[in-house]
């Protein structure tokens, strides 16, 4: 069952003179985790925009085309609505975190929901642990570093345990120790729990592993959409400026010079060293 | 030049932040300060331009004591691009944001028409030269904010965290203006989390922890060492891990460089061969 799908679906922000997204048709599968990447400027955080309804609703413009999230037409109903459907991190921390404490950040959504006291304390306490930042629940989110406050930001949408999860470039702050743990935690959400996860990310070396559904925009446009070991290893996603994994790259040089691997174009480290191993192992 | 002797800073009501730093940075120097998160960094390199001024210590930039003079005065030297483009962007249009400092710094009309189109066009902005930066997506914000102290070419040059939000095709452009601007003996310091674009810079590696520098050295030192990388919460560049996990076969495993890690494996694979 698709929990996202967009048919034609065009936005122009007001005062804009050419749309963010254009003519933009995806589905997203229940349980997926999905992988959005393209150069900087190219629509990925306006795309997001639209899961959640925030596009148009709250920066209004003008959006064509038909978009339905987890069964629900965003048109037509508040980005409130949507919000216990559809969690959304944005890029930049400070523009999602408003409250005196940490912990009142993370419970905001789930007091608006109505849940009851002990069961929220319990949900605000998972996610603290889940991101690492239950030490930090009594500081004020204005005070701690911007990793930081991006974890207080997954924390917050985590804490709703909304069937979506969309994250824009979540943990650009974070040291990449700190950055994978917390991908770790989501990929592990999505398998466990099957939700659904749309990761925006320029950083494929980190993130290109986790996902088998890639989607890649450049003005405004999907450009390539689908597996990605197929779509990192096309000659024309690097000529858009994608940055492909470097394990994929030396695999390629590698295999140009003659060296005879597997045809599984590795996206990791370990994929690619496994193969030489097995390539350059001594002869008896 | 930047010197720091024995800095110690203390933010109010905080614990200390820097515990006994010292560093000399040369002219014409390329240095990337690595650690993680709260280790100190964006404090550090907020000593080198007076931002902030060591609560213990001292900090110089080329001979002059940061305490015995102006931001403003140091600023026109040492020019410094934050984290959040946020915390820098304010003006209507992105032209007047980048022409603001050049006003500031008195330049004639006709040179800051000359800067501001140069630097526009050397951080891919012209097509936005009349649009407002917060129209603007967060890559491209941060640029704005790039182009706008570039744009009055101090001698040195301090970026936190330079390629965040920033794709591949826009670091490489970022890369090759840095070496651009030491081959003129300028000076760039970069705060940064970015493994991989450190590992492609050959700049000198920084690692600091907990208020004091644990590593200083060459990232083909620093960047293979996996026990110093983890006081700093960096994991190894790409190639590493992959040098790392060939050391079965009598591989070296201080390599980061692509083009070396082609080179060694194609010479194993052809003496394989040959036997």
């Amino acid at each position: 069952m698709a929990v996202i799908e967009t048919k034609n679906l065009t936005y122009t922000y007001p005062g804009a003179s050419k749309p963010s997204i254009l003519d933009v048709s995806i589905k997203v599968e229940k349980g997926e985790f999905v992988l959005i990447t393209g150069p900087s400027g190219c629509g990925k955080t306006t795309l997001c925009r639209t899961f959640n309804g925030l596009v148009p609703h709250f920066y209004q413009g003008e959006l064509k085309g038909e978009i339905s999230v987890a069964g629900i037409d965003t048109l037509k109903h508040h980005t409130y609505e949507m919000a216990k459907h559809v969690g959304l991190v944005f890029q930049n921390p400070e523009n999602q975190l408003f409250a005196l404490s940490v912990e009142k950040d993370v419970a905001f959504g789930l007091e608006n929901m109505g849940f009851p006291r002990e069961e929220m304390r319990k949900k605000v306490d998972w996610a603290l642990n889940l991101t690492g930042i239950y030490d930090l629940r009594e500081r004020s989110p204005h005070e701690i570093s911007g990793g930081q406050q991006q974890r207080v930001a997954i924390a917050s949408v985590l804490a709703m345990e909304p069937e979506i999860i969309v994250l824009d470039e979540p943990t650009s702050f974070l040291d990449p120790l700190s950055a994978e743990k917390i991908f770790e935690v989501i990929y592990d959400l999505n398998k466990k729990q099957g939700i659904t996860v749309i990761l925006v990310e320029h950083r494929l070396d980190l993130t290109a592993k986790y996902t088998n559904h890639l989607i890649v925009m450049e003005q405004g446009q999907v450009r390539f959409e689908g597996k990605p070991r197929e779509i990192l290893s096309s000659e024309e996603t690097r000529l858009i400026g994608v940055g492909i994994p470097k394990a994929t790259l030396l695999y390629e040089m590698l295999k140009k010079d003659g060296l005879n691997l597997s045809d599984i174009i590795p996206l990791s480290s370990e994929e690619l060293a496994d193969q030489l191993l097995e390539a350059l192992k001594p002869i008896d | 030049m930047i010197e720091a002797i024995d800095v110690h800073f203390s933010y109010p009501n905080r614990v200390e932040a820097l515990k006994g730093v010292s560093i000399t940075i040369k002219d014409g120097e390329f240095v990337a300060i690595m650690g993680q998160n709260g280790a100190g960094k964006s404090t550090l390199v907020k000593h080198f331009n007076g931002l902030l001024k060591p609560s213990l210590g001292k900090v110089r930039a080329d001979g002059v004591e940061t305490t015995k003079t102006s931001v403003a005065a140091l600023s026109r030297n040492v020019g410094f691009v934050f984290q959040n483009p946020d915390h820098q962007l304010f003006s209507e249009t992105v032209e007047d944001e980048i022409a603001f400092a050049l006003k500031n710094f008195g330049f004639a009309a006709d040179v800051i028409e000359s800067r501001v189109t140069w630097a526009l066009n050397l951080l891919s902005l012209t097509q936005y030269r009349k649009t407002s930066p917060f129209l603007l997506s967060g890559g491209e914000r941060k640029r704005v904010a790039l182009a706008s102290v570039l744009a009055w070419d101090p001698k040195t040059l301090i970026l936190d965290e330079p390629t965040i939000g920033q794709d591949h095709e826009q670091k490489e452009i970022l890369r090759q203006f840095i070496l651009q601007m030491q081959t003129q003996g300028k000076t760039v310091v970069i705060v940064t989390h970015d493994v991989e674009f450190v590992a492609e810079s050959n700049s000198r590696v920084i690692l600091m922890k907990e208020g004091k520098i644990v590593a200083d050295g060459v990232g083909k030192d620093i960047l293979t060492d996996p026990a110093l990388l983890e006081l700093a919460s960096i994991v190894l560049p790409q190639i590493a891990q992959i040098f790392t996990k060939l050391s079965p076969l009598g591989f070296p495993k201080n390599i980061i460089d692509i083009y070396e890690a082609k080179e060694i494996i194609l010479k194993a694979w052809e003496s394989r061969t040959q036997k």
